[in-house]
């Protein structure tokens, strides 16, 4: 069945050893995610035949709770990407938009479970690596507040922007997954407990009533028409439902993106530096010394996308450019954070569209790295304010699936879920 | 010394990074045991230390603790919070191909330790003192890295807690330097967090450069801008206080002569090769890394407002120095040496009360540590209480000094046993009156050639007839004693 839509990239059975509110589920688990014995590759040539010997927190906690996983899912190499269409084991395609991207980087992910061949799935969420291919296959995905999922066993891209989540086909099964992953891990020091009564699944009563969404102007006014007009359809919807609406316009989102890309690429050029032959990759045989042998493997080893976020890492970093780079994004982040907590004061969640555009055919877009980088536009702002959002479906356009987004304050999941339900 | 002399006269402006490995149970990101010594390859490593991917560090705040306790001793600032980054570079025997340490926001800054050279006082200023985590080691099979036909990696020390230590250039000279590492490593080994004994537990880069005599000042400081004007040397892999000393002996001869010979001294790093007595320029600071540091994120910023306040460190070797010489009235040299390391003094101090504070003295510093430095063994390794029973036997005459000494302590040492047991084995117990004045007429009656030579005023007479006394009596008369009364006996 996973052949069908190429959303795995390894095809493994781990039975679950505990009893608990997935067993009987399947899980499919993004290739990023490290499963004991059971190779792990990020999608990139690099890790082809590495295997991890442990498993990620995650992982465990959704044995425990009696799940069994169906395989590693397929993604952009290292989660560099939106489309799957940078990893080294082929695109995933689109089950619910047959030729179409699935999205991504989660794109193997969000195809299982659209194509129902795991009930659930785990993706990260960097820059919108979960909400994103959750909108383009029609299926619910949460990127949660950073912290409140262990991240231990995550193969890092951007550490300070990155999530595990939840994928399910319905918010409650959602709701459900994030319900066995989250909580604190002593492995993971930037965990954090959510002050939560009772679990995530009991907050889905579908009562939007008394509820403020804040519509956010500049990233809805920027999508595709066909996009905006389901967008409005299901704003419309909600307030039948009783929630108020409020416009909202974020002054500091216009320098997100830019700020997203330089903070996330100069910590993956920090994070992918120990892929250098020692231990991982294609080691021996090359002329000159040890750093020239660390140079070959790398050049070999990672794809095209990874290696131009690397060198625009590394350059963001260095002396003399740091200030006027690295400093610069962080002072960005700082200023997006804010205007998401002033925001907050004057709604309940906020909405936008996942992404601005429909899934786009497979190879569309492959030549035109910023082009990719654009449709990130409405999910990158959520990763550097640190907060959760969830993307619902809300219909399809011209036969493609259209996400809406909305945001919450930090650990407030709970909104998110009992928000997103009325939209089911 | 004329204006044209002391132009001419070159002073060695000497800074230090100190790299000293903190004695955590476990190392400094993960859970993975420091008890390293023995143990195989690659035996105490765990994902984190390995730099697997996925694996996240968490810090070991008994190192912070550690590092907290060195600047109060070091009378350091110690901040709100405080924080790591890593420092960016590709090296073989790094697990991530980067290090987690501190750049803003150290554990410790502005710092001093005060050191004596031939007795004068010096002030050494700290600049500031992180933490880090120390990369594996690596094994060049058949030679040095250059020439090695492979190289293996043994991840045992990836992750070991350092605390790196950099000073301001205050030092003027090789002897300064070694009585800092000396007076630095004792108060370490006060403070609990550093064993000196163990491999690769201290290691030390110099910087050093030459500036002319008349631009230090009256105030012994020397201009910023002289110092930056001066090209310097960095040298690497010094592991002891004497090889800092031998080192930088060396590379001033090196600087002084380059200089008068009219060459440059090329800034950059050298390599002290302790085998051969030489640095050796390893590469040009032109060429050298961009670190590119920047925030770890893995690792939240700890709140440490307050700890120095609420951490208690020992007395520290300065203050029990003079406390030992006025409460116990001990010379100088006598609480200098008792206040070596913190493992004699303590062991002094629990003695000092049963018995005269000087008799202990004498015993702890001249005799016990005397054996114990001949059999390269610690205070630690004695049996505190066997000893004070040896004490006991002493101080009560039971048993001579001598036979104490070089009979029952080494014994005790030797085959550990109990004082008291050595005693009877080896007959030691003080013979008492009566036995002695048997003996003595024995010996009067046995040689009457010797009693002879004693009236015709020969020198030896008498000392051969104690001998004999001595003999009768298995050693444990008391040779005074004895001679008093042969003399009385022979000439009454």
């Amino acid at each position: 069945m996973s052949s069908e839509y190429n959303a795995f990239i390894t095809d493994a059975t781990i039975e679950g050893d505990g009893e608990g509110v997935l067993s009987g589920a399947t899980v499919a688990v993004k290739d990023n995610i490290s499963t004991k014995d059971v190779r792990t590759t990020c999608g990139s040539a690099m890790l082809e035949s590495y295997e991890p010997p442990y498993d990620a927190t995650v992982v465990r906690r959704v044995l425990d709770a009696g799940a069994t996983i169906v395989g590693k899912a397929n993604m952009d190499e290292f989660g560099m990407g939106g489309t799957t269409e940078t990893s080294a084991f082929d695109p995933t395609e689109n089950p619910r938009a047959p030729g179409h991207v699935a999205g991504g980087s989660s794109g193997g992910s969000a195809a299982a479970v659209a194509a129902g061949a795991a009930d659930l799935a785990l993706g990260s969420d960097t820059g919108g690596s979960i909400r994103n291919p959750a909108a383009f296959c029609g299926v619910v995905g949460l990127k949660p507040t950073y912290g409140l999922v262990s991240r231990y066993g995550l193969i890092a891209y951007a550490n300070s922007l990155e999530q595990i989540g939840p994928i399910g086909p319905t918010v409650e099964s959602t709701a459900r997954l994030l319900d066995v992953i989250a909580g604190p891990d002593e492995h993971d020091g930037t965990t954090r407990t959510a002050d939560l009564e009772g679990s995530y699944v009991d907050t889905i009563d579908g009562d939007v009533s008394g509820t403020t969404v804040g519509v956010l102007r500049n990233l809805t006014e920027g999508s595709d028409e066909r996009v905006q007009t389901r967008f409005e359809a299901a704003i419309d919807d909600l307030r039948a439902q009783g929630a108020s609406i409020v416009e909202i316009e974020l002054e500091s989102i216009e320098h997100a993106l830019a700020a997203y890309y330089v903070i996330a690429m100069s910590e993956a050029s920090s994070n992918l530096a120990r892929f250098d032959g020692v231990r991982y990759g294609v080691s021996g045989g090359y002329d000159g010394d040890w750093n020239e042998a660390f140079a070959s493997t790398r050049n070999e080893g990672f794809g095209e996308e990874v290696k131009r976020r690397i060198l625009l890492g590394t350059y963001a970093l260095s002396a003399g450019y740091h200030d006027k780079y690295y400093k610069k994004a962080q002072d960005a982040r700082a200023w997006v954070k804010s205007d998401f907590t002033e925001a907050f004061t004057q709604a309940d969640v906020l909405a936008s569209p996942t992404m601005p555009v429909l899934a786009p055919k497979i190879g569309e877009n492959l030549d035109d790295p910023l082009a990719l980088y654009q449709i990130d536009a409405n999910t990158v702002p959520v990763n550097l304010a640190n907060v959760p959002a969830i993307s619902v479906p809300i219909g399809e356009a011209d036969g493609r699936p259209v996400g809406l987004q909305l945001i919450a304050p930090a650990f407030g999941e709970g909104r998110l879920f009992r928000t997103a339900s009325a939209l089911e | 010394m004329t204006q044209a002399a002391r132009t001419r006269e070159l002073i060695p402006v000497i800074g230090l990074e100190v790299h000293v490995q903190l004695e955590t149970q476990t190392k400094i990101f993960c859970g993975c045991s420091t008890d390293t010594a023995d143990a195989d390859p690659n035996t105490h490593t765990c994902p984190v230390c390995l730099g697997l991917p996925g694996a996240l560090p968490v810090l070991n705040e008994a190192a912070v603790e550690m590092a907290v306790k060195v600047g109060k001793a070091l009378d350091a600032a110690i901040p709100e919070q405080t924080r790591f980054h890593r420092k960016n570079y590709f090296y073989p025997d790094l697990p991530k191909d980067f290090q987690i340490t501190q750049y803003d926001n150290p554990i410790c800054q502005d710092g001093e330790l005060e050191i004596t050279v031939e007795d004068s006082d010096r002030l050494i200023e700290i600049e500031r003192a992180h933490l880090e985590e120390d990369p594996g080691s690596l094994k060049h099979a058949g030679g040095s890295i250059d020439q090695a036909e492979y190289t293996l990696v043994d991840y045992n020390r990836a992750g070991m807690p350092l605390m790196e230590i950099v000073t301001r250039p205050d030092f003027r000279g090789p002897e300064e330097v070694r009585a800092f590492l000396e007076k630095l490593t004792e108060v370490l080994e006060y403070l609990g967090v550093f064993d000196a004994d163990r491999d690769g537990s201290l290691r030390v880069d110099a910087n050093i450069s030459m500036v002319s005599a008349d631009a230090v000042a009256e105030d012994d400081s020397i201009a910023v801008a002289t110092l930056e004007d001066t090209n310097r040397t960095e040298v690497k892999n010094i592991s002891s206080h004497k090889g800092a000393q031998k080192a930088l002996a060396y590379e001033i001869t090196r600087q002084r002569n380059a200089i008068r010979r009219g060459r440059a001294v090329e800034q950059e790093t050298r390599h002290w090769d302790e085998s051969r007595g030489v640095t050796v320029s390893m590469r040009s600071k032109a060429t050298e890394k961009d670190y590119r540091y920047f925030r770890e994120a893995d690792i939240p910023p700890l709140r440490v407002a307050g700890w120095k306040e609420q951490i208690s460190i020992p007395e520290l070797p300065d203050a029990r120095r003079e406390r030992f010489g006025t409460e116990f009235d001990l010379s100088d040299e006598t609480a200098s040496k008792l206040t070596a390391t913190k493992a004699v003094a303590d062991f002094y101090e629990s003695l000092v009360g049963q018995f005269d504070p000087d008799f202990v003295a004498t015993w702890t510093a001249d005799v016990l540590l005397g054996e114990l430095n001949y059999r390269d063994r610690s205070v630690e390794s004695v049996d505190r209480k066997a000893f004070a029973d040896l004490l006991e036997l002493v101080a009560t005459e039971a048993i001579t000094e001598k036979n104490g000494a070089e009979v029952v302590l080494r014994s005790m040492l030797d085959d550990g046993a109990h004082p008291e047991t050595i005693v009877e084995r080896e007959g030691l117990g003080k013979t008492d009156a009566d036995a002695v004045a048997t003996a003595v007429a024995t010996a009067i009656d046995n040689h009457p050639e010797a009693v002879a030579d004693f009236h015709a005023g020969e020198d030896g007479a008498l000392n051969y007839l104690v001998g004999q006394v001595m003999a009768e009596t298995g050693g444990s008369a008391d040779p005074q004693t004895v001679n008093q009364l042969l003399e009385e006996k022979l000439t009454s």
